[in-house]
C-alpha cells in the first residue's frame, strides 16, 4: 500500500525541502547583513522575470537535463554514474574534433553528426569503468570519478598541444566554422515574429534534451532494455535467474548513461562557445547527480530539477554579479538546495508519511 | 511585443536603479576570484589605489560560469560603464565580438590581445622577469638544481617556465630546472597541499631554490621550502614578506598598475596593444628589506646586468608563444 498519495511524494515533498533550505539561506544571508527579501527577487527577476533570464536559465537546465538523465539510466541499472563530468567533457572533444575537421556545410547537418560524435566519445569515455565494473568487480563509483581526472588531463594537454592555434594564449581550440553554429532559441522565435531572449545562449539543444527526455522514459518503461535494466537494478540475482545478462545490462546501461552525459556537448560547446574550451563543464556532471536524486531519476522529475538547478545557477549568477552578496554565498544556497531535497529527504518525507497515514486512519476509523 | 518590451525594460531597470553614474569604470574579475591572493587581487588593489586617490567609484563583477562572460560584458556595456577593464586571456574570444557592439565604449583586457578599434589590450613580457628571477636562482643554488612549480601547463605558465629556465641556465649553464604542474582543472590554482608536496619531492631530487607560478597554490609551495630550509620565489604580487629571509625573490607582475592606469585614462584610454615589459615596470624582481640580506652584492650586479641586457636588446629573452618550444629546459 502506498503509505502517501503521489502528489505529496513528487511535488509536496520537494517543495517542502525547498523551503527549508531557502529559509536557511535567509538566516544566512540575514546574518551577513544583507536582505533576503531583495535577494530573493534579484533572483527571482534575474532568473525568470524577463525573457532574457529565461534565455539563460534554459540554457543551463539544458545542460542538466542532460548530466541528469545520464545519472538517472545508469541508477535504474543499480549503477552510480558519478562520471558524468568527464563523459561530458569527452563529448565536447567529439564534438569539437568532428566539427573542426569534418566539412559540414550547414547546422542542419552537423548537428546529427556533432550529436553522434558527442554520444560516442561520452560513451566511450563510460565504456572502460563499464567494463571494470561487469567483469572485474572494480567498483563503478571510484572508477568513474577517477575517469573524471583523466579526463580532464586528457583534455588539458589535447587543448594545449594539439588543438591550440600557435600563438594564442587561450588554451581552447580554434572557433568552429560558422555555418555550424546552432540557432538560438531566441532567432528561432525571432523567425516567427516573437521577441525573446536576446544575446542569451539557449538554443536548439534544449528541444533535443527534451526530446532526450521523452525518449529515456520510453525507453525505461516502454523497451524490454528497459525493463532488463531495470530488473537488473531491482536484483541482481532475479535478473540472471530470468536470463538477463548483468555484464551486457552494465555495460549497455552505462553506454547509455555516457552518451547521455557526451551529448551535454552539443549545448555548451557547439551551442554555446562555438570553440572548446578548458574546463567547460563546470561541474555539470555533479550538478546532474542532484538533479537526479531531486527528480526521483524519472525524466519528468528531472526536467522539474534541471529548471530548478537553472533558475539557482541563473539567479545565483545574477545574485553574486549584481549584488554585494559574496558569490561564496551562493554556493552555499546551492549547497543547501541539494543538502535539503537530496541528502535530507527522509527528513522530510518521514513525518509525512505519517501525517498521511494517520490523516488516513483518522478517516478509515469515522 | 510591447509585453516582452516592457519585461525586458522592467528588468533592466531593477536590475541597474542602484546603479553606478554614467561613465564609471568597471573591472571584471575571472573564475578565480577577486581574493585569489594572487592575479586577480593584484588587479583589485589597482582599482582600490584609484578609488582612494581620486574618490571614484567603480562597479566590479566576479564570473562565476564561463556563460557568464558575454552577459557580464555586454551589460556592463549597456548600463554605461566606461571603460571596462577584464582581467584574464579567458575573456579575449568574447571580448573580440562583443566589442564590435559597442564603438563607444572602451575595454581593456590583461593578457591578451584583442584586435579592436576600442580595446586596449594589456600583456606583460612574463618571460623577462621570470629570466631575472631564473638569474637569482641560479646565483643562490649551491646544488645546482632549482624547482619550477606551475599551476596548470598552459601556454601562459609555460611562459614563466621557459623564462626562469633561460635565466637559471645563463647562471649556471650545468644546472637542472624540475618542472611540475599541480593538476588539469582550475582546482589546480588553488591547492597549497598540493603545491607543498610537490615542492617536497623537489627538494628531495636536490632543489634548492623553488620558483612558485600556481596562484594560491604558491602559498604552499613557499611555506613546504621555509620549512625545508631553502629557498623560494614568489610571483604576481610581492611575496617576499610572507616568510622574511627565506623568500629569494617575487616575480612581481604588476597588473595593480595596469589596472590602476587604464581607470585614470578612463574614456580616453589608448587602443591598441600595450607591452608593460622589463622596461615600463610592467615585470621586475621585488627585493625589499624582507629578502636584502639574500640578495648578495655580487647577485644584484648580476641582475642589474641582465636587466641592461634585456632593455637594449642585447639579451633576448625567448619567448615560450611565439613558437610553443622552450630553448632551455
Amino acid at each position: 500500500m502506498e503509505k502517501m498519495p503521489k502528489w505529496a511524494d513528487v511535488i509536496l515533498t520537494p517543495l517542502i525541502s525547498l523551503v527549508l533550505a531557502m529559509a536557511i539561506s535567509a538566516l544566512v544571508i540575514l546574518a551577513i547583513g544583507e536582505s533576503p527579501l531583495e535577494a530573493l527577487s534579484v533572483m527571482v527577476e534575474g532568473a525568470l522575470g524577463s525573457s532574457y533570464g529565461w534565455g539563460f536559465t534554459l540554457y543551463y537546465a539544458t545542460n542538466f537535463i542532460f548530466t541528469g538523465l545520464a545519472v538517472a539510466v545508469a541508477y535504474h541499472a543499480s549503477l552510480f554514474n558519478i562520471g558524468g563530468e568527464g563523459q561530458a567533457a569527452m563529448g565536447g572533444l567529439g564534438v569539437a574534433l568532428a566539427l573542426l575537421y569534418l566539412p559540414l556545410p550547414h547546422w542542419g547537418l552537423a548537428l546529427p553528426v556533432a550529436m553522434l560524435a558527442a554520444a560516442l566519445f561520452g560513451a566511450a569515455w563510460a565504456f572502460i569503468p563499464a567494463i571494470l565494473q561487469a567483469k572485474r568487480g572494480s567498483h563503478i563509483v571510484i572508477t568513474t570519478i577517477m575517469f573524471n581526472f583523466i579526463a580532464a588531463a586528457a583534455l588539458n594537454y589535447i587543448l594545449v598541444s594539439l588543438l591550440r592555434p600557435v600563438g594564442s594564449m587561450d588554451p581552447a581550440s580554434a572557433r568552429f566554422p560558422a555555418e555550424t553554429n546552432l540557432p538560438s532559441l531566441s532567432e528561432i522565435l525571432a523567425s516567427v515574429g516573437i521577441l525573446w531572449g536576446r544575446n542569451t545562449p539557449a538554443n536548439v539543444t534544449f528541444l533535443v534534451a527534451v526530446l532526450a527526455c521523452i525518449l529515456v522514459w520510453l525507453l525505461i518503461w516502454r523497451t524490454r532494455l528497459g525493463f532488463e535494466i531495470r530488473a537488473l537494478g531491482r536484483s541482481e540475482r532475479g535478473a540472471i535467474y530470468a536470463g538477463i545478462s548483468p555484464v551486457r545490462i552494465t555495460v549497455i546501461a552505462m553506454l547509455i548513461s555516457g552518451g547521455l552525459a557526451g551529448m551535454m556537448a552539443i549545448n555548451n560547446v557547439m551551442g554555446e562557445a562555438g570553440r572548446l574550451v578548458l574546463n567547460a563543464v563546470e561541474g555539470a556532471g555533479f550538478i546532474g547527480i542532484a538533479v537526479a536524486l531531486m527528480g526521483r531519476n524519472h525524466p519528468f522529475g528531472i526536467f522539474l530539477a534541471a529548471l530548478l538547478f537553472g533558475f539557482l545557477y541563473q539567479g545565483g549568477g545574477e545574485l553574486a554579479l549584481w549584488t554585494s552578496i559574496p558569490r561564496e554565498l551562493i554556493v552555499v544556497i546551492q549547497a543547501l538546495v541539494i543538502l535539503f531535497t537530496g541528502a535530507l529527504d527522509n527528513m522530510v518525507r518521514m513525518p509525512l508519511e505519517r501525517l498521511f497515514l494517520a490523516a488516513r486512519r483518522s478517516r478509515g476509523g469515522a | 511585443m510591447s509585453l516582452t518590451r516592457t519585461l525586458l525594460a522592467g528588468a533592466a531597470l531593477t536590475a541597474f536603479g542602484a546603479g553606478a553614474a554614467l561613465a564609471d569604470p568597471a573591472l571584471i574579475y575571472d573564475l578565480g576570484g577577486k581574493f585569489d591572493k594572487s592575479f586577480n587581487e593584484a588587479g583589485y588593489m589597482g582599482a582600490q589605489r584609484w578609488t582612494e586617490e581620486t574618490g571614484g567609484t567603480y562597479r566590479e563583477l566576479e564570473m562565476q560560469s564561463e556563460a557568464q562572460r558575454e552577459q557580464a560584458l555586454r551589460r556592463l556595456a549597456e548600463s554605461g560603464s566606461n571603460p571596462i577593464v577584464m582581467v584574464g586571456f579567458a575573456f579575449g574570444d568574447v571580448l573580440n565580438s562583443v566589442a564590435a557592439d559597442y564603438p563607444d565604449t572602451r575595454f581593456a583586457i590583461i593578457d591578451m590581445v584583442v584586435e579592436q578599434p576600442n580595446v586596449q589590450s594589456i600583456v606583460f613580457t612574463e618571460e623577462e622577469g621570470s629570466y631575472l628571477a631564473g638569474v637569482m636562482a641560479g646565483m643562490a643554488s649551491e646544488s645546482g638544481t632549482a624547482g619550477f612549480i606551475g599551476g596548470m601547463e598552459i601556454p601562459l605558465i609555460q611562459k614563466f617556465q621557459c623564462g626562469f629556465a633561460q635565466g637559471f641556465k645563463a647562471a649556471q649553464p650545468e644546472g637542472t630546472v624540475l618542472v611540475n604542474y599541480t593538476g588539469n582543472t582550475p582546482a589546480a590554482w588553488n591547492d597549497p597541499v598540493r603545491g607543498g608536496e610537490l615542492a617536497r619531492a623537489q627538494i628531495s631530487q636536490g632543489a634548492d631554490v623553488i620558483y612558485a607560478a600556481a596562484g594560491g597554490t604558491g602559498i604552499g609551495v613557499l611555506q613546504a621550502a621555509a620549512d625545508e630550509n631553502i629557498l623560494s620565489i614568489g610571483v604576481d604580487s610581492n611575496q617576499n614578506h610572507l616568510h622574511p629571509g627565506q623568500v629569494l625573490t617575487s616575480m612581481v607582475k604588476r597588473v595593480d598598475n595596469a589596472v590602476y592606469e587604464a581607470f585614470s585614462a578612463g574614456t580616453e584610454l589608448e587602443p591598441g596593444v600595450r607591452v608593460m615589459n622589463l622596461e615600463a615596470g610592467g615585470v621586475d624582481v621585488a627585493i625589499d628589506e624582507a629578502n636584502a640580506e639574500l640578495v648578495t652584492d655580487e647577485m644584484q650586479a648580476a641582475v642589474d646586468e641582465a636587466r641592461a641586457g634585456i632593455v637594449s636588446g642585447e639579451i633576448q629573452v625567448h619567448d615560450f608563444m611565439t613558437d610553443n618550444s622552450c630553448p632551455a629546459s
